[in-house]
């Protein structure tokens, strides 16, 4: 008898297994996730999530009896009551006292298969296909930016770039084409001479000392380490392309948003921040919310607290450029902004936020995409209501610049597709 | 037992307390296996013991329980679903593993308390592995010695084929073949046994003689469409000696496809001849499930009882030992919402428990029903040659007494789809033992769940629609979605077109015709 011990084996056997399933799978995932983002709560942590999918695509067919049908006998256990000749009525649905008999494996009938995604699958899944537009600046790829790189071996440098490998490699094939004599063989020509001293042969020791001088004088000649056998390592100085990059992300909290609005605004921040911190490492995240005024918050106080007042949009984009100036100058930063709102503005800010945009905003960023919210919520009597202001400044600056993108969202079902159009890798240039 | 026992620090005591270690675990094996083979008389393949994690178990069960596997989507699925059931607390994991291979490799999990340990080594080391080495189904179609092997030769080649041909591709052939498996096992015929160097040579075999062949039958099977009487009667003869030299008709539908399908390449050939060489390897397992874990259960109890009245094991461990029994064996009544069929482990246990008592203190009744066996005074001989040359239903029809009819107070009921409602026509009483025997034998026919298909005939004259036949008994049809799904991976496997015909079995009529075009080949 054997005990053998396999808990140290290599766990997750079935990984691979389970990864073709959600390969197998993905389209139904996909759905499903989208749904289940619905669902979601705001704040909840984005972890594993539970899936249900459709058994279509998945399911494993075999040939099987018709659950219903013909002539069929169950033998079951627990009478009680019934002798022979009792009517029994057919349970309904299938799901009564003599089910389970007909078939030995139970059918396996389920509509909807249902399991749990780990955080990295669902992750993974839930932005595939989904990047930062232009996280290359096209105008600063050849900035100052460089990063030292490999680049083979050279005869000259500074002796910390030595190498070794490569010198002593030259230095050895130089020393045997030349015939250097080795230690051992020097050692070996005395122990000759050594010999024949003292068997008294004065020829031999002659003769050995001759050949030693000779190998002495050979080694002396021949360098251990010549100056041409050293290599150093050579680098070269490479232009690193600017991927350092910082996400504004500006929302209206002023009292014309109502708790709908404010909460489908914060989903939307929600899934960027998510995206964002899965995606990129080391992209920094600006929050700034703003009603008649505009301040820079944390996540915390952003995503969870309260506040009301008055609407200037330009407020925000002021701030905006405030902090682009003091922290993040375009010239070492990527920068991208989303900004989401209700399109309430006060009336004589419009131009103001359209001159910001457009002169100062837009040409240092990479992309800039607005949302707005609750906008369909506005449609009364069946016909559509009338573009906010807001809305209607924006057009005229998305249709003069190309790295920007507006989306109207309405209800939260909305939210994870028009994020994908946004944030959707070649993304065509609206 | 005296009073000794149940006092801490006896002496006889195997464990104590719920720890367990290696030391402790060899200990409890070595007294089982006094037992085991001493008392009970049970013969069985060594023993290995294998520790693992729950986690490990999960993997296991996602392998359909064998401890190598080739990768396929569908075990992902299996994980992924037991998983949910584990994780959510709705199903326990089961506490053992055991395979049928030799060394018969038992599984038993971390998490298991001393008690519980002991209850699976007896259980699965000795229960199934008895099973295992002697019932004739096993030893017939199953060589333990080769299995691990055999297994790690489909991991590779399925590996391999999809390091050539793309995962994509062999998921594809996988797939059908899977869909097939019920019905890639010979029933009848004696298999030969697999080894390592014989499938290779086999492999080598097949393919040159389906070389040779295989031009031949598709040259000679072009016939034209009959003109004259003479010619009709020559092509029926003709389509004759096609079917005979295309072995039809054959229920073995992956074997056939393994020999016959006209487009399939080598290494799909041979991924067919995997998923059929898996399946007829479950193929005794399923026929005697109910025998095999009421042999391991009855063991196991035997044993624990055995261990508890030495003094070996304290009250608290046999406690815990009768507890986990008493939750296996457990069989709801038919209108109990926990019902759901009849458990195996209960009635094997309960029927293995039946025959000792018959042999050892029978009544009346049972000298009247089972005289070669009654009073005989050898339970476990008695028992050990039942478990030798039964399978579920024959075992049933031969040991079910009308003490245990009564016990479970089994009845039967007669559902027709065209009466209004059910009748039961057989309870337990005298009128009603036989009854009940022989339709509870039939449950356990594995015949008559799985589908009476067999392929029948090739239209070679015509598309190659390959036909197939199922035998309707009792008005009982196909259903309708699984089985199109079925017949597109047969026609992707057979490359042309199928058609199945459902045919009464008592009319000959066809009551019902599926047909599905050629699939094209990716």
């Amino acid at each position: 008898m054997n005990i053998i011990d396999r808990r140290p084996n290599p766990k997750g056997k079935s990984l691979a297994n389970r990864q073709r399933f959600i390969d197998r799978a993905r389209g139904e995932v996909r759905d499903a996730l989208a749904d289940a983002l619905k669902r979601r709560k705001l704040g909840e942590s984005v972890g594993g999530e539970k899936v249900s999918i459709p058994t279509r695509g998945i399911t494993e067919p075999t040939l099987r009896p018709a659950r219903r049908g013909g002539q069929r006998e169950y033998v079951v256990p627990g009478n009680r009551k019934f002798v022979v000749g009792d009517r029994i009525e057919r349970p309904q649905s299938g799901d009564g006292g003599a089910r389970g008999n007909a078939s030995p494996e139970d059918g396996d009938e389920q509509d909807a298969f249902e399991f749990v995604l780990s955080k990295d699958e669902f992750l993974d899944l839930f932005f595939e296909d989904l990047e930062l537009p232009d996280l290359i600046k096209t105008q600063l790829k050849e900035t100052e930016a460089t990063q030292l790189t490999r680049a083979g071996f050279s005869m000259a440098g500074v002796p910390s770039a030595l190498n070794v490998v490569r010198t002593m490699r030259n230095s050895l094939a130089r020393r045997i084409s030349l015939h250097r004599p080795t230690p051992s063989e020097i050692e070996a020509l005395e122990r000759q001479v050594e010999t024949a001293r003292a068997a008294d042969d004065e020829e031999g020791a002659a003769q050995g000392l001759h050949d030693l001088a000779l190998a002495q004088k050979r080694a002396r000649r021949v360098a251990y380490i010549d100056p041409v056998d050293v290599r150093y390592n050579r680098f070269e100085r490479v232009p690193k392309p600017n991927t350092q990059a910082v996400m504004f992300c500006l929302m209206d909290v002023s009292g014309s948003m109502t708790e709908a609005m404010k909460d489908l605004a914060k989903r939307f921040f929600l899934l960027l921040h998510v995206f964002l911190t899965r995606r990129y490492k080391h992209v920094d995240i600006v929050f700034i919310r703003h009603t008649s005024n505009a301040q820079e918050v944390d996540e915390d106080t952003f995503f969870h607290s309260r506040e009301t007042g008055g609407t200037i949009v330009s407020t925000a984009l002021e701030e905006m450029m405030r902090v682009v100036r003091a922290r993040y100058g375009p010239d070492n930063w990527n920068i991208y902004a989303a900004q989401a709102s209700d399109g309430d503005n006060y009336t004589e800010d419009s131009d103001r936020c359209s001159q910001l945009l457009g002169s100062e905003i837009l040409p240092v960023t990479q992309y800039f995409a607005y949302i707005e919210v609750g906008a369909e919520a506005t449609l009364r009597h069946g016909f559509p209501s009338p573009p906010t202001d807001l809305w209607r400044t924006y057009s005229q600056i998305a249709e003069q610049h190309a790295n920007f993108a507006m989306r109207k969202v309405a209800d939260p079902t909305q939210i994870f597709p028009v994020f994908h159009e946004l944030f959707a890798k070649q993304r065509e240039q609206a | 037992m005296s009073s000794v026992s149940t006092l801490s620090g006896d002496a006889r005591l195997l464990f104590e307390g719920s720890e367990w270690d290696f030391d402790t675990l060899r200990r409890v094996y070595d007294a089982i296996e006094e037992i085991a083979l001493g008392e009970l008389g049970l013969d069985v393949y060594p023993n290995q013991i294998e520790v693992i994690t729950s986690e490990q178990m999960l993997d296991a069960y996602a392998s359909i329980g064998l401890p190598l596997m080739y990768r396929h989507w569908s075990f992902g699925k299996r994980f992924a679903r037991e998983e949910v059931l584990y994780r959510r607390g709705l199903q326990g994991l089961a506490y053992e593993i055991v395979i049928n291979s030799s060394p018969c490799i038992s599984y038993i999990m971390e998490e298991n308390s001393m008690a519980m340990q002991t209850l699976v080594v007896a259980h699965a080391a000795f229960g199934h592995n008895h099973f295992f080495k002697n019932n004739y189904l096993f030893r017939q179609w199953t060589d333990a010695t080769g299995i691990l092997d055999y297994l790690t030769f489909a991991r590779d080649f399925v590996a391999r084929a999809e390091e050539q041909h793309g995962v994509v591709e062999v998921e594809r052939v996988l797939d059908a073949a899977h869909a097939l498996m019920n019905h890639g096992v010979h029933r009848y015929a004696r298999r030969p046994k697999l080894n390592l160097e014989e499938e290779r040579r086999r492999e080598e075999d097949r393919r040159r003689y389906f070389e040779q062949n295989y031009d031949d039958i598709w040259r000679t099977a072009l016939i034209g469409e009959p003109e004259t009487p003479e010619d009709e009667q020559r092509s029926e003869k003709e389509r004759a000696e096609v079917r005979r030299k295309l072995g039809l008709p054959e229920e073995n539908i992956l074997y056939f496809l393994e020999k016959q399908a006209p487009r399939l390449k080598p290494w799909q050939r041979e991924l067919v001849r995997i998923a059929r060489h898996i399946s007829q390897y479950f193929y005794p397992q399923k026929q005697s499930r109910m025998m095999n874990e009421g042999c391991a259960t009855f063991v196991h109890y035997e044993i624990a009882e055995r261990l508890h009245e030495r003094g070996l094991i304290n009250d608290g461990a046999f406690l815990e030992i009768m507890h986990s029994h008493t939750s296996v064996i457990f069989q709801p009544d038919y209108d109990d919402p926990r019902y759901n069929g009849l458990n195996p482990y209960a009635l094997g246990f309960a029927m293995m428990r039946d025959v000792k008592r018959i042999c050892v203190e029978p009544t009346a009744e049972d000298r009247e029903w089972f005289p070669e066996i009654a009073g005989n005074g050898d339970p476990y001989g008695t028992l050990r040659q039942a478990w030798a040359n039964y399978r579920d239903e024959s075992f049933v029809l031969q040991y079910l007494s009308p003490h245990l009819i009564r016990q479970f107070r089994l009845f039967r009921v007669f559902d027709d789809s065209e009466a209004d409602a059910m009748v039961v026509d057989a309870i337990h009483d005298e009128r009603g033992y036989r009854e009940i025997r022989q339709a509870l034998a039939r449950h356990f026919d594995l015949a008559r769940h799985e589908p009476d298909i067999q392929i029948r005939d090739v239209d070679l004259a015509g598309d190659r629609c390959l036909v197939l036949s199922h035998a309707v008994h009792n008005g009982v049809e196909l259903d309708e979605t699984g089985t199109h799904a079925v017949l597109e991976h047969l026609s992707y496997l057979w490359s042309y077109g199928i058609r199945l015909e459902e045919i009464d079995a008592k009319s000959d009529r066809v009551i019902k015709t599926h047909e599905v075009p050629a699939q094209k080949h990716g």
